[in-house]
């Protein structure tokens, strides 16, 4: 099937965007993949869903989906959230690709805050929607002065930041959106994952590939590359998560969520990964809360 | 026993059906034309067509219709639908000394060549709810005289023939496009204007009512204010010379500021400049005061740390698109970042309470 024949909406091109736009955000990737973690500016365009809800993710994967990929979308985790289904249908009608809520079936996969738990392989490209792409934002809020230190390799103000929590709190006080060294180089914001996803980022087989539509910011990490979480030798990174296993599928190394279930403290700790979860229970794996 | 949140599809589709519906209203009230918008909200037509950078009135009659009259979000319907049009090229600058007047007023001079014309303006109303508009009743005819003829020089040359004022130095480049490149620091003044033309109404008054109350006071005067017609010509290769294609209606403002001079510029008067489509005079005024504020580093002025002076600042705020999209994405789902935060304040707070029943104990 080549990009002329696709069935979905004819108005508009192949994934919405015109070909000359695509080629321009393609070449923010191809440049984003050559120097890893570097923010790399490129013209976003206005989508027709608001700045702050994927629409870096979303053109970056309008710009790497092809007619013959299967995609799927996850927020927190889930495929069936209302804002995974509102950019999964948008591709439907925009693209007319196959979709699926299976990570190992998938060949593009656009997140919101997670990574999947199942490894990923060199056959997937991993698209992360990023509010703010700037690790050093809440340190020094000027553009111009960021782009500075990330050129001068300046990064003593984010330790400084992080032995600040450790000498106030005896940890360090960031529980996501936790940054990354890239290769040795370039401090990188992960986007608001929970820090127990950072070791994913580390040496994946996947293209992982970050969009910030209102900040107009792509960035990259190829195959794998070392992507370092920052921490000190005496306090090393601690990828916590909560202490209980899944309610329903009984995994102890996913994610999870806390979910309240009366107002009596009852409550029950599931998978955020939901294809994770229903892999595993229709292996037949039950957790003490399972029906 | 905890079901996971399924249903996400029903329920946006259940939702945008109830939206379809609220949009209609009681079904016993005639519904809305876009051209009963576009006649007699006109207003709200501009400031959509001025902010969602289309020059399209039927167009952002529809977006207000289909936004229920929410101005942003009628914006970002126009933002939306303009990002996906085709980019012919570039029309050749307004000339807006050749403008066919509606409104025309300067508070610099009492009278001047070309008159004053005051216009369709709210200016000098009481502002009295007028019960007559709520009988539906044919609005009397307005008395009509022909426009004036010929061109309307602006109240700026008058003052550059004597050399009071700065001059604008023509740069001869082709201005950057706000809308095609990212946008990176420091912007020059073509860029900031680009930026402030389109900028949310509400922010870019503010930004200008700060520098009257003194956050970089630079004392304004409106040398002149125009609402009118302006043709657009555009240079067609085949032709090899332009051609008019269209006019639009749009409002200059041009202030006049007080300037005591710095080390390589003699006492003078200096310019803020404000155009936005349609007539949406409070945007223009507004745009121009924030223009001069901008202003301070090429005119040697001192920085006082004013908001309305700080180009990074205005120009990453004052989207009203970007604003609102970002605003608005914290209802979205956070439940995995905030699981980590819960997991971590526990841990915090586990460490506290063993350090106080330790402190206790000794």
């Amino acid at each position: 099937m080549t990009v002329q024949d696709y069935q979905a909406e004819p108005a508009y091109n192949f994934a919405y965007l015109d070909e000359q736009t695509k080629r321009m955000i393609r070449r923010a990737i191809l440049k984003g993949l050559a120097v890893p973690g570097y923010q790399v500016p490129f013209a976003s365009r206005e989508m027709p869903m608001p700045y702050g809800w994927g629409t870096g993710g979303v053109q970056v994967s309008a710009a790497v989906l092809t007619p013959d990929d299967r995609f799927k979308v996850i927020d927190q985790g889930a495929d069936d959230t209302t804002h995974a289904v509102s950019i999964r249908s948008f591709f439907e009608r925009t693209a007319g690709v196959e979709t699926t809520t299976k990570t190992a079936l998938a060949s593009v996969i656009q997140t919101r805050h997670r990574i999947p738990e199942a490894a990923l392989t060199e056959d997937q490209i991993l698209v992360y929607q990023v509010p703010i792409p700037e690790p050093l934002r809440f340190l020094e809020p000027r553009e111009s002065e960021t782009r500075k230190m990330h050129s001068l390799e300046e990064y003593g103000l984010m330790h400084v930041k992080l032995y600040e929590d450790i000498s106030r709190h005896g940890h360090i006080a960031t529980s996501y959106a936790y940054p990354v060294r890239v290769e040795g180089r370039y401090v990188m914001d992960p986007s608001p994952i929970p820090k127990f996803d950072n070791p994913k980022l580390d040496d994946c087989p996947a293209i992982q590939l970050f969009g910030a539509g209102r900040e107009q910011r792509i960035y990259a990490l190829p195959p794998y590359t070392k992507s370092v979480s920052l921490d000190f030798e005496d306090h090393p990174f601690d990828p916590s998560k909560a202490a209980h296993p899944c309610g329903l599928c009984g995994a102890e190394d996913s994610y999870l969520d806390e979910v309240i279930l009366d107002d009596k403290g009852g409550r029950l700790f599931v998978c955020s990964d939901t294809d994770y979860c229903e892999e595993r229970q229709a292996q037949g794996h039950r957790g003490k809360d399972a029906a | 026993m905890y079901v996971s949140v399924k249903g996400g599809e029903r329920a946006i589709r259940n939702a945008h059906g109830w939206l379809a519906e609220e949009r209609r209203g009681d079904r016993n009230v005639t519904e809305l034309s876009l051209a009963q918008i576009r006649e007699q909200l006109t207003l709200a037509v501009n400031r959509v067509m001025a902010e969602g950078s289309l020059y399209d009135p039927d167009l952002a009659a529809l977006a207000i219709k289909q936004a229920r009259g929410d101005l942003i979000e009628a914006i970002f319907l126009i933002r939306a639908y303009r990002t996906t049009l085709p980019r012919f090229g570039y029309s050749e600058p307004l000339d807006t000394a050749r403008m066919t007047c509606d409104r025309r007023i300067s508070a610099t001079f009492k009278d001047l060549p070309g008159g004053q014309i005051l216009g369709p303006t709210f200016d000098y109303t009481h502002r009295l709810l007028d019960f007559k508009l709520a009988a539906e009743g044919d609005a009397p005819q307005a008395h009509s005289q022909p426009a004036t003829q010929g061109e309307v020089p602006h109240v700026t040359e008058f003052l550059n023939n004597e050399g009071l004022i700065e001059e604008t130095a023509r740069t001869g480049k082709a201005p950057p496009d706000l809308t095609r490149e990212p946008l990176e620091m420091p912007a020059e003044r073509a860029l900031r204007l680009q930026a402030l033309t389109r900028a949310d109404e509400g922010f870019t008054l503010g930004l200008a009512y700060s520098t009257q109350r003194g956050y970089a006071r630079n004392h304004a005067f409106v040398g002149e204010l125009r609402i009118g017609m302006v043709a657009i010509e555009m240079e067609i290769p085949e032709l090899g010379f332009a051609i008019e294609i269209g006019d639009m209606t749009v409002t200059e403002c041009e202030t006049v500021n007080q300037f005591k001079g710095s080390k390589t510029e003699p006492p003078q008067f200096t310019r803020g400049y404000g155009l936005v489509f349609g007539q949406t005079e409070r945007k223009a005024i507004a745009m121009a005061l924030v223009d001069r504020a901008l202003r301070w580093e090429e005119l040697g002025e001192d920085y006082v740390g004013a908001p309305a002076q700080d180009a990074e600042f205005v120009l990453s705020h004052a989207d009203n698109i970007q604003a609102t999209g970002f605003l608005e994405h914290i209802k979205l789902p956070h439940y995995v970042d905030f699981q980590s935060e819960l997991e971590l304040v526990r841990k915090l707070r586990r460490t506290v309470q063993a350090a106080q029943s330790q402190e206790a104990a000794e």
